[in-house]
C-alpha cells in the first residue's frame, strides 16, 4: 500500500482538476478550490523542506570539516540571519523586523542579493562571447542558416543596426514572425503532445520515477 | 598572418572577456544615444493600454528576480507609470519570491511622480503567494481565497479596490512581467486559453522568441522583448531609463561578439586549410 | 549613510562575483556562499509571511477553519523524508503535488499550446496580398515540416526525409533567432551591473 496509495492520491487529484474544466458547477469547483488551496499550503512546505535540506547537508559538511566547510558556515548563518531578521524579528515587534523596504531584510536584499543575483547572471555575457568565439563553426548549410540568422538578430535588433539600413529592423520582425515563429509552433506543438503523454502517464501510474526507491 | 589567425584560434579567454567589458563601458560613459524606431509587439502592448477606459482594474504579476532586472525592472517602471498616466488602478501581484521587493520599489518610484495615488484606493499589492499555476487557476475561481490577504496583511475585503473583485472577469487585462518560469507561458497555458482574459507580456530576450507564436494567435495582446523592448515602450511613454540609456552599449557589445564570431570562423578556416595542404603534401 | 555602506557592499560583492572570470578564489567563494545562504534564507521567509501565516496559520487558528490540518499534516508528512523508517509517508504529499501539476499541464498545454496554436497556423495561403500570401504559406509549410522533422516512428527517407529537411531549415533559423536574442539578454545583464558600478557607485555617468 506504500506506493498503491500515493498513485490513487495523484490520479484522483489530476482527474479532478481535468474534470473542473469540463464541470462548471458551482458546488463541485468549490470542492476543487479547496484543493487547490490545500495544494498551495503543501508546495509551499516543499520549498521549506528543500531549504531544510540545505541547512541539513551543510551541517554535515562542517561537522566533519569537509571541503570548503568555513564557507559552509557562511552559507548557514546568512540564512538563519535572514530567517531571523525577516520572521522572529517581526513576531517579537522589534524594530526594523520584518521583510519590505526600511527593514533589515530588505536592505540585506537590496545591498547583497540583489548584486550577488544580478552579477551571478551577467557573468553569462561573458562566457556566451566566450562560447561564440570558439564553439560556433559555420561547418554545414544548417550552421550557416543558425549563423547568419543569429548575426542578422543582433545586429538588426539594436539601434545601430536601424542606422545601416532603416528597414533592418522591419525585415528582422519578418524573420521573427514568419520562419522563426514557425520553427517555433512546431516545437510547441510537439512539445506539447509530449507533455500531455507524461502527464497522462504519472496520472494512470504508469511513470511512477516520483516515488522515489522502496 | 596565418600565424596571427593561428595564436587567435588558442586565444586566452581572458582577453574576450576585456573586450567584452569595454565594449559595454565605453558606450555608457560616452553615450551617443542613437535612435530606434518602436517594432509592433511593443505597439500593441502600448495600444491595449491606451484602449483601456479611464479606471480600469489592470492586474500586473511581477514575476522576476534580481537576475533579470536590467531587462525587466524598466518595463515594471514604465507600466507603472503609463497605467497610473491613464488614470487606471492597479493590483500588484508576484509569483515568484525575489520579485516581491522589487514590485515594491518600481512601485515607490511610480509614486514619486502620482503623489496623489492612494494605496487600497488607486492600487494594491495583494504580494507572492506559492503554487505556481495552481495559484493562477485558483484566481480563476477566487482571487480573495488565493490571496486571504495583501502583502501587508489587510483583509482584501476591507480594502476598496478589492471590492467586488472576485475572478479574472472583474479583471480588466493582465500584465506580466515575466523572468521565467512560472511567467508569461504559464499564464498564456492556464489563465489566457482557460478565461479569455487579455494579456500582454514583457519577458526577458531569452524567452520573447517562443512568445512570438503567441503574439501572432492572439493569446498575447503584445510583447515587450529584453531591454530594447523596454527602450521602445520608455520611448512610447515618454519616461527615459535605464533601458533606454543602455542601447548604445547593447550596440556595441553585439557588433563585438558579431566580430569575435567572424574572427574566430577565419580563424578556424585558416587553420584547418593549413592542416589539410599540410596532409595532402605528406 | 546605510544607503552608502549598501552600496559600497553591494560593489565589493560585485568585484568579488566578477574576480571569477580571472580564475576562482576565496572571495568568489565567500560570494556564492552567501548569495547561497541569503537566497535561501529569503525564500524561507516569504514562504511563512505570504503562504504560512495568510493561508493556514491565522485561519486555522483564528477563524476555526480546522480543515485545513488536512493540509498542515500533509506539509509536515513532506519532512519524514529526513528518516529511513518514515520516509514512504512523503510519498503522499509528493503525489498530491505531481498529481496537480499532471492535470494541470494536460489542460493548459491541451488547449493553450496544442488547439490554440494549431488554429491560429489554418491560414488563408491565398490572399489579396502577395507578401501575406507568401507568409502565411512559409508559416504553414515551416510548422507541417518543423512537424514532420520530429516524427522518428519513420525513417527519414524519401518525400519525408525531405520534408524533415526543411523542417531542419525552419528549425536553424528559428534556433539562430533564439541565439541573437540570448546574447542580447546575457549583455543586457551586463550592463546593468556596469552600470551600478560606473554610475551608482562611481558617479562617473551623468
Amino acid at each position: 500500500m506504500r506506493r498503491e496509495i500515493p498513485i490513487a492520491i495523484c490520479f484522483l487529484v489530476g482527474i479532478s482538476f481535468i474534470l473542473e474544466y469540463f464541470i462548471p458547477h458551482e458546488d463541485v469547483l468549490s470542492i476543487f478550490e479547496t484543493i487547490r488551496q490545500w495544494a498551495i499550503i503543501v508546495i509551499a512546505f516543499a520549498y521549506v523542506l528543500g531549504i531544510a535540506n540545505l541547512v541539513r547537508i551543510n551541517s554535515h559538511v562542517i561537522q566533519r570539516k569537509g571541503r570548503d566547510w568555513p564557507y559552509k558556515i557562511i552559507l548557514v548563518v546568512s540564512l538563519f540571519f535572514m530567517i531571523t531578521v525577516g520572521i522572529i524579528f517581526d513576531i517579537f515587534g522589534i524594530r526594523l523586523g520584518g521583510i519590505g523596504e526600511g527593514t533589515i531584510f530588505g536592505w540585506v536584499y537590496f545591498h547583497a542579493q540583489y548584486p550577488l543575483q544580478a552579477t551571478m547572471f551577467s557573468l553569462l555575457a561573458f562566457f556566451i562571447a566566450s562560447a561564440a568565439f570558439r564553439a560556433f563553426r559555420i561547418r554545414t548549410f544548417q550552421a550557416s542558416l543558425l549563423a547568419v540568422t543569429a548575426i542578422l538578430v543582433m545586429i538588426g535588433r539594436v539601434p545601430v543596426g536601424e542606422s545601416l539600413w532603416a528597414d533592418f529592423p522591419d525585415f528582422i520582425e519578418w524573420i521573427m514572425n514568419v520562419p522563426q515563429l514557425a520553427g517555433k509552433r512546431a516545437i510547441m506543438i510537439g512539445a506539447a503532445l509530449g507533455a500531455i503523454s507524461t502527464a497522462l502517464k504519472v496520472l494512470t501510474g504508469l511513470e511512477r520515477t516520483y516515488l522515489g526507491g522502496e | 598572418m596565418r600565424k596571427i589567425l593561428e595564436k587567435l584560434e588558442s586565444l586566452d579567454r581572458r582577453i574576450i572577456f576585456i573586450f567584452i567589458g569595454l565594449s559595454i563601458a565605453i558606450p555608457l560613459l560616452f553615450p551617443v544615444y542613437t535612435d530606434f524606431s518602436v517594432t509592433a509587439p511593443v505597439e500593441g502592448f502600448y495600444d491595449a493600454i491606451e484602449e483601456l477606459s479611464p479606471g480600469s482594474k489592470v492586474l500586473v504579476s511581477c514575476d522576476y528576480d534580481p537576475g533579470s532586472m536590467p531587462e525587466l525592472f524598466p518595463m515594471n517602471v514604465a507600466v507603472f507609470h503609463h497605467l497610473f498616466s491613464r488614470g487606471h488602478k492597479i493590483i500588484v501581484m508576484q509569483l515568484w519570491a525575489t520579485g516581491t521587493l522589487l514590485a515594491e520599489r518600481a512601485m515607490n518610484e511610480v509614486l514619486q511622480e502620482f503623489p496623489d495615488k492612494r494605496y487600497g484606493e488607486d492600487y494594491v499589492n495583494l504580494g507572492f503567494k506559492e503554487g505556481r499555476e495552481v495559484v493562477m487557476v485558483s484566481m480563476g475561481t477566487s482571487i480573495p481565497k488565493t490571496f486571504p490577504t495583501d502583502a501587508q496583511g489587510t483583509k482584501l475585503e476591507e480594502i476598496p479596490l478589492m471590492q467586488g473583485v472576485t475572478n479574472f472577469d472583474d479583471i480588466t487585462i493582465l500584465m506580466n512581467i515575466s523572468g521565467g518560469l512560472p511567467g508569461t507561458k504559464e499564464w498564456v497555458l492556464q489563465v489566457q486559453s482557460r478565461y479569455g482574459v487579455k494579456l500582454g507580456s514583457g519577458c526577458t530576450a531569452v524567452s520573447a522568441p517562443e512568445f512570438y507564436p503567441y503574439v501572432q494567435s492572439g493569446q498575447l495582446v503584445g510583447l515587450l522583448g529584453g531591454m530594447k523592448g523596454a527602450a521602445e515602450y520608455e520611448k512610447l511613454v515618454q519616461r527615459p531609463g535605464t533601458a533606454q540609456r543602455g542601447m548604445d552599449a547593447q550596440s556595441v557589445s553585439h557588433i563585438v561578439v558579431f566580430l569575435f564570431i567572424l574572427i574566430g570562423n577565419i580563424a578556424y578556416f585558416s587553420v584547418k586549410g593549413k592542416k589539410k595542404r599540410l596532409k595532402v603534401s605528406r | 549613510m546605510w544607503e552608502t555602506i549598501g552600496i559600497w557592499l553591494g560593489a565589493f560583492l560585485t568585484l568579488c562575483i566578477f574576480s571569477f572570470l580571472y580564475k576562482d578564489n576565496p572571495f568568489y567563494k565567500l560570494a556564492e556562499h552567501l548569495f547561497v545562504g541569503i537566497s535561501a534564507g529569503y525564500w524561507a521567509t516569504l514562504e511563512y509571511h505570504n503562504v504560512f501565516r495568510p493561508n493556514l496559520w491565522d485561519p486555522l487558528t483564528r477563524e476555526g477553519r480546522l480543515l485545513l490540518i488536512v493540509p498542515f499534516v500533509f506539509g509536515l508528512m513532506l519532512f519524514s523524508r529526513f528518516t529511513k523508517r518514515f520516509s514512504w509517508l512523503s510519498r503522499w504529499p509528493m503525489a498530491l503535488i505531481i498529481g496537480i501539476y499532471a492535470g494541470i499541464t494536460i489542460v493548459g498545454y491541451g488547449s493553450g499550446d496544442l488547439i490554440l496554436q494549431i488554429r491560429a497556423n489554418l491560414l488563408p495561403l491565398y490572399t489579396d496580398h502577395w507578401l501575406t500570401s507568401l507568409n502565411n504559406i512559409l508559416l504553414t509549410v515551416g510548422v507541417i515540416t518543423g512537424l514532420i522533422y520530429f516524427f522518428f516512428s519513420k525513417e527519414h527517407k524519401g518525400a519525408l526525409g525531405a520534408g524533415a529537411k526543411i523542417g531542419i531549415w525552419f528549425l536553424m533559423i528559428s534556433f539562430g533567432a533564439s541565439f541573437g536574442y540570448t546574447v542580447m539578454s546575457r549583455m543586457s545583464l551586463l550592463i546593468g551591473r556596469v552600470y551600478f558600478l560606473l554610475g551608482t557607485w562611481l558617479h562617473l555617468l551623468e
